[in-house]
């Protein structure tokens, strides 16, 4: 069994994972190992051939592949940096700082000085909504449908519903379509939709795929294979209202219901959110352990995948300042005030920028958002159109942060 | 006469924007914060334009696709010609990100590109 | 001698296993693609105590000496088995007064280690069950298993010891001649043979009047469950759970599972006798919330947003609610049927017994096989080896290092030696394995276990199967 100590192991080596090794590296440590279970880097980054990223981090709009390639180009530059995949996290042991890892070669015990966690998430199963019916072949979530599509070049069936309305059932009604799916509709539990405006104009609305807000399915049937899905109604307590059944006859029904955050090897010693099952960290990534860090979907499901790159960056600096010189500042807790829904991070550490992500908990035609210090007004600003659905970054240099609690809160 | 609402994507603002085309064919946009937006809701109304994204069959490589995308924002109505266009091409590997698989595809002025590197394999891993 | 065992359930193989000890030829015929897949696949898994059963009635003659040879039997074949022991719940005094019948009868059936628990006891074991609890019936023999893995090991068992299975076979036809069995006619052929046992479960009552034998009638009582995630709720109660029973069951559980989740279920809910209801086992709204409000009466923190699944099963009830088992005025025709609860942990015991039965009725003595191997060894789980062994392990197989469903931690070599005992779907690696079972269901390694079936199948991943013929999971390339 071999035994290796390294300054920082990152799980993960998706789009979180890659900026954190990149960041760690910038600021200048020994060795930063990557250990990614997949049998390639990049994540969910490789199945998503669609376009919308980039925007932010390379100021160009790429695909999710090119996305990749350029994070991976970057980190290649780092002699560094090691990338390894097919490598299983087994078991953790926070009090002797021991990480378990499997792979075709044998057990390898990491100690690492600091450890970046960017598990990502997974999607919400269809077992996790507790629709009525039978249980037959042919109901994908849409990251499995899309790997399918992209990378492994199959169709999952020749008729679908979409359930969630989502980017990824979105960007999934389309790319069917286009492949010659018939896609009968995308149906949504709550009454605005769950994805950006302009996947609903680009997946949806360019083919006439009509979309039920304030549906749910209530039904899927089927012997061997799917056959019929039932939808109906909600009412304001979501349940459903009887009369309004709408029957759908297809053979393939993807969900998009919704990602969890995975952090159930840490839920041991590491504080997660309850709620939302994401791994609750400060402005600089670290959790609430000194040596372990946290980045991108496991912490907070972010909406860009560029958000999720540069807070990867800022947990790989951050870990690698902390072990060069035991970097641990002060640190001041982050409030949710009214009309917050989600918010990231939950604490401040002195000395960091603070990059703020938020949702509201209803859609509103404007608030003002607004971070107060004690009685500082770090931003105050008036924004329109808000939805849940749609994260709202903010970003707050350093200098112009004091010390204290700060409260996010956002006024009608 | 003719009224789309629509968020305008031009930049993360996302203005809503109402888009009136007369029967005369005058197009006028409101909601707008900034020029590019007026321009967007022209477009459009006239004829939408979309960047397409999809996969290419690959010979001899270590994936079965290739995925691909128009370098340039095409014609909204001609995409499902282009679609049959990539329904029928086969292209070897190794391929790069960047390499040009189809140029200026039905004549859009847009060129189909590889957005992903494959390697080569005599063998390919699924077909 | 050749016998015939109709039904690849856990009744049929562990039949199937008893007879495999004899110097006889044993063949086992199902309908199904696999082993274990129709009533033995979706129930709630326990090994009861036994006090339930009503002196007098057949459950009692077998409940309690099934379950004390269930110990013996999991190590013997490999399959977990966790005597967690169980709880009766009682919130009010006339349920008191049921727990006191309840005791009564378990030292009658002879049922060892009964307790009855105060309050304070039962919570200081239990925080999560309501503090309005009153008292509980505590019975320490009382466990949980794996049930359609106790019919794979029976029947890998079998096999290894000369028994001939034949799945995707269905029983259509039994001959008999001046009242004595002759022959089998199936869709794959037919046999001849001297003894037909029915352990024909959902159909037990068909296959007998097939044979113009005695049977009793039967119609599906469908159970409907909900499985939460082991992730979120593992550990949330340590014992299985129920409340005080009444006409109509043992009631809605609240227990562990071998693998670590929480199981609530099932409801009970009679349907009609006819074919087209035999095989429905969809969940329903009313059925949810059934399970809901009763989990929530025993264990109020239980929250089902940690699902990850729910499905239901049937139960072969008979108007008598009791096990029909035994010889028949058809000579060579052996009844085990309406096995529903205590079904699963009376089975090793009416194994045991229909041996003893055939023998009897038809003035034989089989001949014990001197080679007889008894133990049958489990797919080896390597994520539960000590980090050290596992890792000479993969040393040794680089397979044993490939880690394919997350979640559950299952390796590639596990896959594989699944798919060489019998696995050809995904359900059938799925419930030898585990793989899929866990907290993402599938998302992440369900691509990589239909790329590993069709490499080892030689097929193409749009061939793998869900399950049966027509559950086909890919269409068809994107790109020819």
């Amino acid at each position: 069994m071999k035994e290796k100590s390294v300054d920082i192991l990152v799980i993960g080596a998706g789009a979180a994972g890659l900026g954190a090794a990149i960041g760690a590296a910038r600021e200048g440590v020994n060795e930063v190992v990557l250990v990614e279970r997949d049998d390639r880097s990049g994540g969910v980054l490789n199945q998503c051939i669609h376009n919308g990223f980039g925007l932010h981090y390379f100021r160009e709009e790429l695909t999710g592949p090119e996305y990749a390639e350029r994070i991976k180009r970057i980190v290649q530059q780092y002699p560094n940096i090691d990338v390894k995949v097919e490598q299983y996290v087994h078991q953790i042991d926070y009090r002797r700082k021991e990480v378990v890892v499997a792979s075709t070669e044998g057990i390898t015990v990491y100690k690492p000085k600091a450890l970046i966690v960017a598990t990502g998430a997974r999607e919400r199963p269809m077992g996790g909504i507790l629709v009525p019916g039978t249980r037959p072949s042919g109901v994908f979530t849409a990251g499995v449908a899309q790997r399918f599509v992209n990378l492994e070049n199959r169709l999952p069936g020749r008729r679908a519903i979409i359930v969630g309305s989502g980017d990824i059932g979105l960007i999934m009604a389309r790319r069917l379509t286009l492949e010659g799916v018939e896609v009968v509709a995308v149906v949504e539990r709550m009454p605005y939709p769950g994805g950006l405006e302009r996947n609903i104009r680009q997946c949806l609305k360019d083919f006439n795929i009509p979309l039920y807000l304030s549906h749910t399915v209530v039904g899927i049937y089927g012997r061997e294979r799917l056959e019929e899905v039932v939808i109906a109604q909600l009412d304001e307590s979501f349940k459903p209202i009887p009369g309004t059944e709408k029957r759908f006859k297809v053979d393939t029904l993807i969900l998009s219901v919704g990602l969890i955050p995975q952090s159930t090897l840490f839920k041991d010693f590491l504080k997660i959110d309850p709620w939302t099952k994401g791994i609750v960290t400060s402005s600089s990534g670290r959790s609430s352990l000194n040596w372990i860090f946290a980045a991108g979907n496991c912490t907070v499901i972010y909406d860009l995948v560029d958000w999720v790159t540069e807070e990867g960056t800022v947990a790989g600096k951050f870990a690698a300042m902390y072990v060069k010189n035991s970097w641990e500042p002060a640190k001041f807790f982050v409030e949710k005030g009214q009309n917050v829904g989600i918010l990231f991070p939950s604490w401040y550490e002195e000395g960091t920028n603070l990059n703020i992500y938020l949702r509201v908990k209803k859609p509103m035609e404007e608030g003002t958002i607004r971070v107060k210090q004690r009685n500082n007004l770090l931003y105050s600003k008036k924004h329109l159109n808000l939805s849940p659905s749609e994260m709202i970054s903010i970003k707050i240099p350093e200098s112009k942060i004091g010390s204290g609690d700060i409260l996010v809160e956002v006024v009608e | 006469m003719k009224v789309e609402e629509m968020v305008c994507i031009m930049c993360p603002l996302g203005c809503r924007l109402v888009v009136k085309q007369e029967d005369n064919g005058e197009i006028n946009v409101s909601g707008n914060r900034c020029p590019r937006g007026i321009e967007y809701g022209k477009q459009e109304m006239v004829e939408p334009l979309r960047i397409l994204t999809s996969s290419v069959l690959v010979l001899n490589g270590d994936m079965p696709l290739v995925s691909v995308k128009t370098n340039k924002p095409i014609p909204r109505r001609v995409i499902m010609q282009v679609m049959d266009i990539l329904k029928n091409t086969k292209v070897e590997a190794p391929v790069r990100v960047g390499d040009v698989i189809i140029k200026d595809v039905l004549n859009t002025g847009a060129d189909i590109v590889a957005t992903r590197n494959v390697e080569r394999r005599e063998k390919s891993s699924t077909t | 001698m050749r016998i015939g065992i109709i039904g690849a359930g856990v009744v049929g193989a562990l039949v199937a296993r008893e007879l495999s000890r004899y110097d006889i030829e044993v063949l086992v015929f199902e309908k199904n693609c696999d082993v274990g897949m129709g009533v033995t696949k979706a129930n709630s898994a326990i090994v009861h105590a036994g006090y339930d059963d009503e002196p007098g009635t057949v459950r009692s003659k077998f409940c309690v000496p099934g379950n004390a040879m269930y110990t013996e039997l999991s190590k013997e074949l490999q399959f977990d088995l966790k005597r967690i022991g169980s709880l009766v719940l009682a919130f009010k005094d006339e349920e008191l007064r049921v727990l006191e019948e309840l005791y009564k009868r378990g030292e009658m059936n002879g049922v060892p280690g009964l307790e009855i628990w105060d309050r304070d006891r039962i919570l200081s074991y239990e925080p999560n069950v309501n503090p309005e609890v009153v008292a509980a019936l505590w019975a320490p023999t009382a466990g949980i298993t794996e049930p359609w893995m106790v019919a794979m090991a029976a029947i890998e068992n079998a096999i290894e010891n000369g028994a001939k299975l034949f799945l995707d076979t269905q029983v259509l036809e039994i001959v008999t001649e001046n009242q004595r069995v002759k022959r089998l006619v199936t869709n794959k052929g037919e046999f001849e043979v001297d003894v037909v046992i029915n352990a024909a479960g959902m159909y037990g009552d068909e296959v007998a009047k097939m044979a113009g034998a005695e049977f009793v009638p039967l119609h599906p009582r469908k159970g409907e469950y909900i499985l939460l995630d082991k992730q979120e709720f593992g550990g949330f109660v340590k014992s299985i759970l129920f409340p005080t029973p009444s006409v109509l069951g043992k009631g809605t559980l609240v227990t562990p599972t071998v693998d670590g989740g929480i199981l609530v279920g099932p409801t009970a809910v009679d349907l009609p006798p006819e074919r087209e209801f035999r095989e429905d086992t969809s969940t329903t709204f009313e059925g949810f919330e059934a399970l809901m409000s009763k989990a929530l009466k025993m264990t109020p923190l239980i929250d089902f947003r940690a699902s990850i699944k729910t499905f239901a099963g049937l139960r072969p009830e008979s108007p008598q609610k009791d096990f029909f088992v035994g010889r028949t005025s058809v000579i060579g025709f052996f009844n085990i049927i309406a096995m529903r609860s205590p079904g699963l942990t009376a089975a090793p015991a009416i194994a045991k017994f229909i041996v003893e039965e055939v023998q009897e009725a038809l003035g034989e003595t089989f001949r014990k096989k001197s080679d007889f191997k008894p133990t049958r060894e489990r797919i080896k789980h390597y994520a539960d080896l000590p980090a050290t062994v596992w890792d000479e392990e993969i040393k040794k197989d680089p397979l044993a290092g490939r880690m394919i469903c997350f979640c559950n931690k299952v390796t590639e070599r596990e896959i594989l030696e699944a798919i060489k005992r019998g696995a050809r779907t995904i359900d059938g690696i799925k419930f030898r394995t585990r793989a899929m079972f866990g907290s993402c269901q599938g998302g992440f390694c369900m691509h990589r276990i239909m790329k590993i079936l069709a490499r080892e199948l030689g097929t193409d991943i749009s061939d793998v199967r869900l399950r049966s013929e027509g559950s086909f999971i890919l269409l068809g390339q994107v790109r020819k």
